[in-house]
């Protein structure tokens, strides 16, 4: 007995301690609040949208050749947009980097986004950026429809993505209906063919029975691995799951189409930048902002995440045509924020809950 | 013997102790009332009202009442055969018994998905929750059944009882309490488990929620949704309340030490009940072990320098280190309220406590945001506030380990200690706490493993720059970097088995019975 009672005490004791203790260090790991920011203080914070496997190695690029420290935060894109709504006006943010269009104009709906200076703006072709100058495009992604040619010869592909709705395609089709690039692409349906034709195309892509995945990346492997015929994805997957194979975009079995003449199925979006209205006279955000438009950023996208530069003069990614070359559809990204009405589309159609 | 308890008046220290712990566990209901009532009533009674929100309870409550039948079972299965009777290596699988706690089910999932063609749906999801979360019922029945005392069972046996009679009546009513606890924590861990659900494609309400907020970012709706589920944990809060028997004590009340059991002979079971419970360690690391193996040889990603590797670790068992005892402090209040001092007030404290844990953590990251921007911004993104997180996700987990535990101890003892003088603190210190060890440190041991793993309220609260094996795992994931993921995923599991090892130990659940 007197053991045990000597281990309860020292439990108690260490616990106490140990909560002390880092009730101690929570007061030092305060989070950094510059009061005005307007002069250079050689540091900014992030919060990415974007994977760190990524991102990370560009911003270690950045303070080397800048003496800018980055403080950055992680997650993911539509949760991160979440938090930033929630912290408003006391957020410890300078800068928002998301992996979609539609999350920098859900949290500048809410006025927490302070207009980009019009010279870096102007670096940017005008489709890939805020109306508003408040969000501006680093870089570009299409839509495309991955194949596996034992499965779907690239002669049968479709010409359109509405041909999916074809009973030939039933349960060969890859899906990731709760995906914000898929949702992206409903809503452009509706911005360019009216919200008629998307219900329609719901309608038909649900009637023929699609292989629904959480994300674009297992949609790809199983393409790949020849376990579905076709899937609607991002174009930059190719680039990723080869690079963890350690083998070239090109060797993979899984191909990809670009739906040609301006197909709705081959929307051009964007990952790219807000400034937090703290942040609005930072020099240091503004050189962050010239960074990742410049051409080293833009070049490393181009090699290392398969994305489509959106500066001039910068090439793009080798296992894809060149963006000139696609025929996107004349889709205005500024338009893509009526999402509720797609969302409901979405739900209402019943590929996802 | 049974005894009805007779009640004692609660200590007003215990009380607002107790008090303190459900406020940090009811913020997130706090924060849901705040903003599910700026959505307004109409846009509140659209999204609760569509036959799609029945379809979703339905699926949820179906899904955790059959993983909490599964768990049950396998849960209370395990323990008996770890603790009562001759099985081989009962130390070895008491340890992978509790193991599965630290294996994040969506990587189990992931993996499950990646091994077996077309395993998804309703009965995919149940298989791989159930192995992920039946050491919620294994580890409160195991302690409970080591502590049980055998004098009772050897009487029911003399007196011409046969064993499995004895089993049902007089073993069974022991264990009860932790049974039902352990049961409720699974239903509230399989509403609230979105990494499952989501790669087997099994639509629940918080596979809703999170599609939610990634649907348009449509964060009202999202907590509008989110209501519901703290309707549904209200319900398996009454379902669980009707199965308690008012002020029933099961706990020994003669002189002396209690003797151990008398390990029961298995005879022919003996290897057969070795191989299943092999069996059922194999599905649940074996099949993630051996596929994140093979994407390990596959891939060419590499995990980032070891620099990292430590950090990562370093971070993960000191946060959840914190966490946990952070919510056994919390906890241990409300278990002894209700275990010493049952009644209206000590009960509704207790179940007050539990109401936010079907929530997802995302919801309870949210709400903790909105606490650190508006009541406590000297705190945010700090170690402490991700500490506090914890605790208010956790919280159930520890309350019902410590509440079971204090039910088996009896409190005439803490009686006699005080008739002789001894003053409250001095009770507590020597002689409830000590009875109260094995479940304060089951309790610990689950919050802790439930910590490690822990990522939606991590990503949203961890100080910036901050990184642990969880988000490093997930950081790797999402970009399809498997090779670099597996040896966070390896670390996460080895660094878990240590302190359960421990904790298993200092429980006395892994003493070899009759040879001390």
């Amino acid at each position: 007995m007197p053991i045990s009672r000597l281990k309860g005490a020292l439990a108690l004791t260490a616990a106490a301690a140990l909560t002390l203790g880092l009730a101690a260090c929570g007061d030092d790991a305060k989070p950094a609040a510059d009061a005005d920011g307007s002069a250079s203080d050689k540091k900014i914070t992030l919060y990415s949208g974007r994977s760190e496997k990524l991102i990370k190695p560009l911003l270690e690029k950045f303070t080397q050749q800048t003496g800018i420290a980055v403080e950055a935060r992680y997650g993911n894109t539509a949760q991160m947009a979440a938090q930033l709504l929630e912290e408003g006006a006391k957020s410890p943010a300078d800068l928002f980097f998301a992996q979609d269009a539609g999350a920098l104009g859900a949290v500048n709906k809410k006025n927490l986004f302070a207009a980009v200076p019009s010279e870096t703006l102007n670096k940017v072709p005008q489709s890939y950026r805020a109306k508003d100058g408040k969000w501006i495009g680093v870089t570009a992604r299409s839509r495309v429809l991955v194949y596996n040619p034992a499965l779907a010869p690239a002669a049968d592909l479709p010409k359109s993505v509405f041909e999916l709705t074809d009973p030939k395609w039933k349960g060969k089709i890859g899906v990731a209906p709760t995906n914000a690039s898929f949702q992206a692409f409903v809503t452009a349906i509706t911005v360019q063919h009216g919200e008629a034709k998307a219900r329609e195309f719901l309608k038909g892509l649900k009637a023929n029975e699609p292989q629904i995945r959480d994300g674009n990346g297992p949609i790809l492997e199983e393409v790949d691995a020849g376990k579905i015929a076709v899937g609607l994805i991002n174009h930059y997957y190719a680039g990723e799951i080869a690079k963890e194979r350690g083998v070239a975009p090109e060797s993979l079995k899984a191909k990809l189409h670009f739906f040609p003449n301006g197909d709705t199925g081959a929307l051009v979006n964007v990952a790219g930048v807000g400034v937090l209205n703290r942040a609005v006279n930072d020099a240091d955000v503004r050189t962050f902002l010239d960074y990742v438009l410049g051409t080293e950023a833009q070049k490393y996208f181009a090699e290392q995440t398969y994305e489509y530069p959106v500066v001039a003069g910068v090439a793009g990614p080798t296992n894809v045509p060149p963006l000139a070359e696609l025929t996107a559809p004349p889709v205005d990204l500024n338009d893509l924020d009526g999402l509720q009405a797609t969302i409901g589309l979405i739900k209402e159609s019943g590929l996802t809950p | 013997m049974r005894r009805r308890l007779h009640r004692l008046a609660p200590r007003p220290w215990l009380l607002i102790a107790a008090a303190v712990a459900v406020v940090v566990a009811l913020l997130p209901l706090a924060y849901l009332t705040i903003r599910t009532s700026e959505a307004g009533w109409e846009a509140i009674r659209t999204e609760l009202t569509s036959p799609r929100v029945a379809d979703l309870g339905a699926r949820s409550l179906a899904l955790a009442a059959v993983v909490t039948a599964a768990c049950v079972t396998l849960g209370v299965g395990t323990a008996f055969l770890v603790t009562r009777t001759d099985l081989p290596a009962r130390r070895l699988f008491t340890i992978l018994a509790a193991l599965p706690l630290a294996v994040p089910t969506y990587i189990a999932a992931f993996t499950w998905v990646s091994t077996v063609d077309g395993f998804e749906g309703f009965w995919a999801s149940a298989l791989v929750l159930t192995l992920c979360s039946y050491p919620y019922v294994f580890l409160p029945v195991a302690a409970a059944l080591h502590r049980a005392d055998p004098a009772q069972e050897e009487v029911a046996r003399s007196l011409g009882r046969g064993a499995w009679h004895t089993f049902t009546t007089v073993t069974l009513p022991q264990i009860r309490p932790a049974i039902a606890g352990g049961a409720l924590l699974v239903a509230l861990y399989v509403l609230s488990d979105f990494g499952a659900v989501a790669i087997l494609r099994t639509d629940t309400f918080t596979r809703a929620v999170f599609i939610a907020f990634d649907l348009g970012f449509d964060r009202t709706g999202a907590l509008v949704l989110s209501t519901v589920l703290v309707a549904l944990t209200v319900l398996l809060l009454a379902g669980e309340t009707l199965t308690r028997r008012r002020g029933a004590r099961y706990a020994r009340v003669g002189a002396g030490a209690r003797r151990p059991h008398t390990p029961a002979r298995l005879a022919a079971l003996r290897w057969p009940a070795a191989a299943a419970l092999t069996a059922v360690a194999a599905l649940a690391f074996g099949v993630p072990a051996v596929n994140l193996a093979r994407r390990l040889a596959a891939g060419v990603s590499r995990p980032g320098s070891l620099t990292e590797i430590a950090t990562a670790a370093g971070n993960s068992l000191t946060v959840s280190l914190a966490g946990a005892a952070l919510t056994m402090l919390l906890a241990l209040p409300i278990g002894l309220l209700t275990a010493r001092a049952p009644g209206v007030l000590a009960n509704g404290l207790e179940r007050l406590s539990y109401l936010t844990h079907a929530l997802p953590g995302i919801v309870i990251g949210l709400s903790l945001v909105f606490f650190g921007i508006n009541v406590a911004y000297p705190l945010y993104q700090s170690v402490w506030l991700l500490t506090l997180a914890y605790a208010a996700l956790f919280l159930p987990l520890a309350v019902a380990a410590v509440a079971a535990a204090a039910a088996q101890a009896p409190p005439v003892l803490e009686e006699a200690a005080r008739s002789l003088g001894r003053r409250p603190a001095a009770v507590f210190a020597t002689v409830t706490l000590p009875l109260a060890l094995p479940g304060i440190a089951a309790g610990a041991a689950m919050v802790f493993l439930t910590c490690m793993k822990e990522l939606p309220a991590t990503l949203l609260l961890r100080p910036t720059g901050m990184d642990t094996l969880a988000t490093e795992l997930w950081t790797h994931t999402t970009v399809a970097a498997y090779a670099g993921a597996a040896p966070y995923a390896a670390l996460l599991v080895l660094l878990s088995a240590i302190p359960t090892w421990v904790l298993a130990a200092r429980t006395g659940i892994l003493a070899q019975e009759g040879t001390r």
